[in-house]
């Protein structure tokens, strides 16, 4: 019988013995090393059904997973599509076929999107070689304009949207903006006046350093009734 | 004559005062900082990243790039800045012996950048780099099977000892200084001789420095966890 040698949610740091035997299964920022599970990851470790071992990553690169929605910046151009920087190791592709709109043939794409435009994606591919494709298609998925951009860690981003997207949708009506959160932790801001952009900054900065605090929704309206 | 006391007035199986820090420089993905008695190193981790030129690339798995450097104010007599042979033989070995804890397998085509820079230097900084890399390259998420402490042990003298200051470096009467970096299984990723010892002599300065390595990795894990403290109470 395996023997498991973490308590949940454990901060653990690579190396460290998670579980022994091989009644466990390493499920993410673990590995199996013999009959041991070895941590490589610096995370909160979590156990699942009673059988994966999983360590919740709590630094690193944004990794790119399908069905993400996140918000690029368009550095590079081919005849067959654009390319986004997304945060992540890599830059992602977005395919003239994979665009919302009717684009001729022999149009010139940067009409579309040009140098510089951020644009709101979800990532539809993502092959074995680490080449990730976006799409455009769907509800919500556009180039955005005007407002301001910041960047978190994208770790925090479960954080920043909240359950079911509670704490967005508070940041939202409490400062009047416009919020969208990128998965890969790339934030998009749109106010009426500037001082509601600024806000909304702040709120989202404060909620990135603050991330571990529990009840953290209830302690942002607090932080955001009393700027009003 | 022979060794019967250390310069500092330290036991033959003590190391220095020894601290570290994490995420001394915020604009990089993972920094850290070690310190062992007066040497200094600080650490940097960019990426993984994509590697440019694209000739460099290794399409099946990610490239760590290395770069130790010691600033000129680190030494009495000032270096000159700038790479030498010298320290591309250290990026080179500090490369090799963070490798094999590395799983870049995940990041074709990437780089991992890991820039290393004394700011004060009385001996041991390779090691210091080497343990201060391993913290920086865990605090930007690279995945690592296990950390990587070093420690440089050595004969001065007739005596075996460890972690070497520049004193004992330049004992008249000869000194080998022996670099050891493990990770935390106590697997050798670096050995560097240059000088002489015998075969007893060499199995006694591991074993010292199995206990070194020990120690450090202690209080590199020590440093992580306190980092992310906040994050446990939770």
């Amino acid at each position: 019988m395996g023997n498991i040698m973490f308590k949940e949610k454990d901060l653990v740091v690579p190396g460290d013995v998670l579980a022994e035997g091989m009644d466990y299964l390493p499920s993410g920022g673990c590995i199996r090393d013999n009959d041991k599970i070895v941590a490589n990851h610096l995370g909160l470790v979590t156990l699942e059904n009673n059988r994966f071992v999983k360590v919740i990553p709590l630094t690193g690169k944004y990794i790119p997973k399908i069905g993400d929605t996140v918000i690029g910046q368009v550095v590079d151009m081919s005849f067959s599509g654009w390319y986004l920087n997304i945060n992540g190791p890599y830059e992602a592709a977005l395919m003239v076929k994979d665009v919302a709109e009717f684009i001729d043939k022999d149009a010139d794409l940067s009409q579309f999107y040009n140098f510089g435009d951020l644009i709101v994606a979800k990532i539809n591919r993502v092959t074995r070689y680490s080449n990730i494709n976006l799409t455009t298609k769907g509800p919500g998925l556009r180039k955005v304009t005007g407002g301001k951009v910041i960047s978190i860690t994208s770790t925090k981003v479960p954080r920043v949207i909240g359950k079911q997207g509670s704490m967005v949708q508070m940041l939202k009506e409490k400062t009047n903006c416009n919020i969208m959160v990128g998965q890969n932790g790339i934030v998009w801001i749109e106010g009426k006046n500037p001082n509601d952009e600024l806000l909304a900054t702040e709120a989202i900065l404060k909620i990135e350093q603050e991330s571990h605090i529990d009840g953290l929704t209830d302690k942002m309206k607090e932080f955001l009734e009393s700027r009003r | 004559m022979s060794y019967t006391k250390r310069n500092d007035g330290r036991k033959f199986d003590e190391t220095r005062k020894m601290e570290a820090k994490l995420g001394v420089i915020p604009r990089a993905d993972g920094s850290a900082m070690f310190k062992t008695g007066d040497t200094i190193a600080i650490a940097a981790v960019y990426g993984p990243r994509e590697l440019h030129p694209k000739f460099l690339q290794d399409p099946e798995k990610g490239i760590l790039r290395c770069n130790y450097d010691m600033t000129s104010f680190s030494v009495p007599e000032r270096k000159k800045p700038g790479p030498s042979r010298r320290s591309t033989e250290i990026s080179l070995v500090t490369e090799k012996s963070l490798l094999p804890v590395l799983d870049l397998k995940q990041f074709p085509s990437a780089v991992v950048d890991v820039f290393i820079e004394i700011i004060q230097a009385n001996s041991g900084t390779r090691c210091a780099g080497i343990t201060a890399a391993s913290m920086a390259l865990a605090h930007a998420g690279v995945p690592m099977r296990n950390l990587v402490s070093a420690v440089s042990v050595g004969k001065v003298g007739d005596k075996i000892v460890i972690d070497l200051d520049k004193s004992e470096e330049d004992y008249e009467e000869g000194a080998t200084d022996i670099p050891v970096a493990m990770t935390g299984n106590h697997e050798i990723t670096l050995l560097q001789l240059d000088g002489s010892v015998s075969k007893d002599e060499l199995l006694k300065a591991l074993e010292l420095a199995k206990k070194g390595c020990s120690e450090i990795d202690k209080l590199q894990r020590k440093t992580l966890r306190d980092f992310y403290k906040g994050v446990k109470d939770e």
